[in-house]
């Protein structure tokens, strides 16, 4: 195969671009300052597509694709932005809202959080279905770390990054549907966790407040994101 | 509104809560027994269970939105014990300029916004203008005085805390970030017109007395014991100290308590017709062990305010009763020496040496499974008491708020003006409007009494001996 054949020219929101085959539309409009909205996705880690906020419209397809799981075509014709997509990324959002219990002016991420920065961006200002309140449980065994599941949205960023990265293991997820929850070894204390390395990889990477660093108040977790990507290039380099 | 022999005023109006008050009629039309009922409901102390204690000065703000800033104190006070730390002297007395900033605006608010219409317009003022535009109206000045005076205040939270509302500033173990020399310098440049305003209305407070006399006489003028902290030198404080009790004769009756351990002294009633826990005096037992707190119990059990002009005008407040100033029209004029003490006090601390160190916050785990943290809020003393499990989540929250302590007396206050004031069965709006003012004078927060949420309004009710609703009132 030559050079050439593995590149494909498309156009995303009418401009002309091109990304290599083995890309994603998200990859591409990334490198290009398209925003795409996410918080499953994450530079680094492998893709999952749980999260459903990506999804972009494709000419020629009468369903909506993911973009961060979808690889480029050539000639594919791709929105980002419309209407009927913002519909459906703040429904998503709100449904995010009221599975758990999030409540942005008492949290730790206040100000730093994904899912809150997206709200915003999509002019959220009310949620139109009925929260479910569920009564959920804090862990705080661990000595350095606390998980609160109330904001935990399943996005298993935790889980890919230290299984990919840190090569512990120790998140993985419990149950299925509205019961699923993300656990530490066997779901045993995250404090009596054999496997974790307390390196807080799986703080760091997580988009809302549900993992955080004991001790912080509201709105002072901030998190550093960006360390991935050299990790991951570092690795490799090594490899 | 009147129905057979009970008149209701409900909502109870320029008041911050939500209440309503009964006033039942003997045979004869005379008031024989008058209730302040609190009508919300909020339920924080049971909510708060499981969270992390780190989230508590946070989550105890939502309490209030005029004095966050005493949950806050409190809460971070208990925190620190949960810790077991010292925090940094710094952060100490930012914490207590923070707190002062807040009693200013919590006073301005209560004075200026709640009660000055009553003040300046009188009792029998038609209700359509008891309000801030009439008094805009007819003293334009004292208007703009008592907005910008709140302003201040707030402004000042604004400049430490990052905002006037909820600030998440007060952290355990200090405070989150320290003082800048920008903010200091422009707190210190507002000082002197804060302190002009509160010196003009004072003189306008004392100069409006005259016209008050039988409110002065009926207006929850009783003997009741004060309970207030004060500073190791006996001296006025807002922030640390020990619980002082005096009683009507301004006697000692119990000093130097620690205020950690205030369920030993302090019990707590509940009674089905109300929200609101009614606090009494243990050793004196439920009702005998009534007690007030607040500006008007502050001042009598405090020797001195400490301040140059604020004591002055202590020396005044106590000549007006030799023994403890006993009525509750009185805690106006409380209130105003307490603004006039909060903006000399912020002047100190601000020209403090040490006042812009970076050193702000003390760092460790929880060292202790259970901590109480005590302070005076705007209104009156308040407690946090938290329990935790060994991982840092809370297991148990008291809270006692100043509302509460002043419970007993209220509903005293309201049955001694409803005594006076309505007779027979037809209400007027001046007669119900003065059951109203004396709850105004306690200033009583009752989304914090409660742990609810919503705005105050009052409701007043005539019931007759047989208890049908003879008459009832609604504003809000």
């Amino acid at each position: 195969m030559s050079l050439t054949a593995a590149v494909k020219t498309l156009r995303i929101d009418g401009r002309d671009l091109s990304g290599r085959q083995e890309e994603t539309i998200l990859d591409v409009a990334r490198q290009h300052g398209i925003f795409i909205p996410r918080l499953c996705e994450m530079e680094g880690l492998s893709d999952v597509g749980a999260c459903r906020l990506c999804l972009v419209e494709v000419k020629g397809q009468n369903r909506l694709l993911p973009a961060c799981v979808t690889a480029v075509e050539e000639g594919m014709e791709v929105t980002t932005n419309s209407d009927r997509l913002q519909k459906y990324r703040r429904m998503i959002l709100e449904l995010l809202f009221t599975e758990r219990n999030h409540v942005c002016a008492v949290c730790v991420s206040n100000g730093h959080c994904e899912m809150q920065m997206l709200a915003q961006g999509l002019d959220i200002t009310h949620v139109h279905f009925p929260y479910r309140y569920p009564k959920v449980e804090v862990d705080a065994s661990h000595d350095r770390f606390v998980i609160d599941h109330n904001r935990c949205i399943l996005c298993t960023r935790c889980v890919r990054v230290c299984d990919e990265i840190e090569g512990a293991h120790t998140w993985d997820v419990l149950g299925r549907g509205i019961d699923a929850k993300v656990i530490t070894d066997l779901n045993e204390p995250w404090g009596l966790s054999e496997t974790c390395t307390s390196c807080g990889k799986c703080v760091h990477v997580c988009p809302t407040g549900a993992l955080f660093e004991k001790g912080r108040s509201v709105a002072e977790m901030l998190k550093r994101r960006q360390f991935l990507p050299y990790l991951t290039l570092m690795r490799e380099e090594n490899e | 509104m009147k129905q057979g022999n009970t008149i209701v005023i409900d909502p109870v109006t320029r008041i911050e809560g939500h209440s309503k008050i009964t006033l039942h009629l003997n045979e004869d039309g005379r008031v024989e027994e008058a209730r302040f009922h609190v009508t919300q409901f909020r339920g924080f102390e049971k909510f708060c269970e499981g969270r992390p204690f780190y989230e508590m000065p946070s989550l105890m703000a939502r309490i209030c939105g005029i004095c966050p800033v005493s949950h806050l104190i409190a809460s971070a006070k208990a925190c620190d014990s949960l810790l077991a730390v010292r925090i940094p002297p710094t952060a100490d007395k930012l914490r207590r300029i923070f707190g002062l900033a807040q009693v200013l605006q919590s006073h301005a608010l209560s004075l200026f916004y709640l009660s000055s219409p009553d003040l300046l317009l009188g009792m029998d003022a038609d209700p359509a203008k008891s309000n801030l535009f009439g008094v805009a109206e007819k003293n334009p000045e004292l208007a703009r005085d008592g907005i910008r005076l709140r302003q201040f205040g707030q402004q000042i939270i604004e400049r430490l805390g990052g905002k006037r509302i909820h600030p998440a500033w007060i952290v355990p173990g200090g405070v989150s970030e320290p003082l800048t020399a920008t903010n200091r310098d422009a707190i210190l440049d507002a000082l002197p017109e804060a302190l002009s305003i509160v010196e003009r209305t004072l003189e306008w407070f004392k100069s409006t007395m005259e016209n008050f006399r039988e409110e002065i006489a009926s207006f929850g003028n009783f003997p009741t014991m004060f309970m207030g902290i004060v500073k190791q030198d006996n001296g006025l404080t807002f922030y640390d100290g020990k619980l002082r009790i005096v009683d009507a004769s301004g006697k000692v009756v119990a000093d130097a308590l620690d205020p950690t351990r205030y369920s030993d002294y302090i019990g707590e009633k509940v009674e089905p017709w109300s929200y609101m826990k009614s606090a009494y005096y243990k050793p004196l037992g439920f009702p005998d062990g009534v007690y007030r707190v607040g500006p008007l119990a502050r001042l009598n059990v405090a020797d001195r305010c400490g301040t140059p002009l604020a004591d002055q005008e202590l020396a005044e407040f106590h000549e007006l009763q030799r023994t403890a100033v006993l009525s509750s029209f009185h805690y106006h004029h409380a209130r105003l020496i307490e603004m006039l003490y909060c903006v000399e006090r912020m002047e100190r601390l601000l020209n403090d040496a040490e006042i812009l160190s970076l050193h702000v916050r003390a760092v460790a785990e929880p060292n202790a499974l259970e901590g109480v943290g005590a302070c005076e809020a705007p209104r009156g003393t308040l407690f946090h008491h938290y329990k935790i499990d060994d991982q840092g989540l809370i297991r148990w929250v008291n809270l006692v708020i100043a509302t509460g302590h002043n419970n007993l007396a209220m509903n005293r206050s309201i049955l001694q003006v409803a005594k006076h004031f309505v007779r027979g069965h037809h209400l007027t709006p001046g007669m119900l409007n003065r059951v109203e003012a004396v709850i105004r004078a306690y200033d009583p927060c009752l989304s914090c009494a409660t742990h609810a949420l919503g705005q105050m309004a009052l409701h007043i009710q005539l019931l007759s001996p047989g208890g049908e609703v003879l008459d009832q009132v609604a504003r809000g």
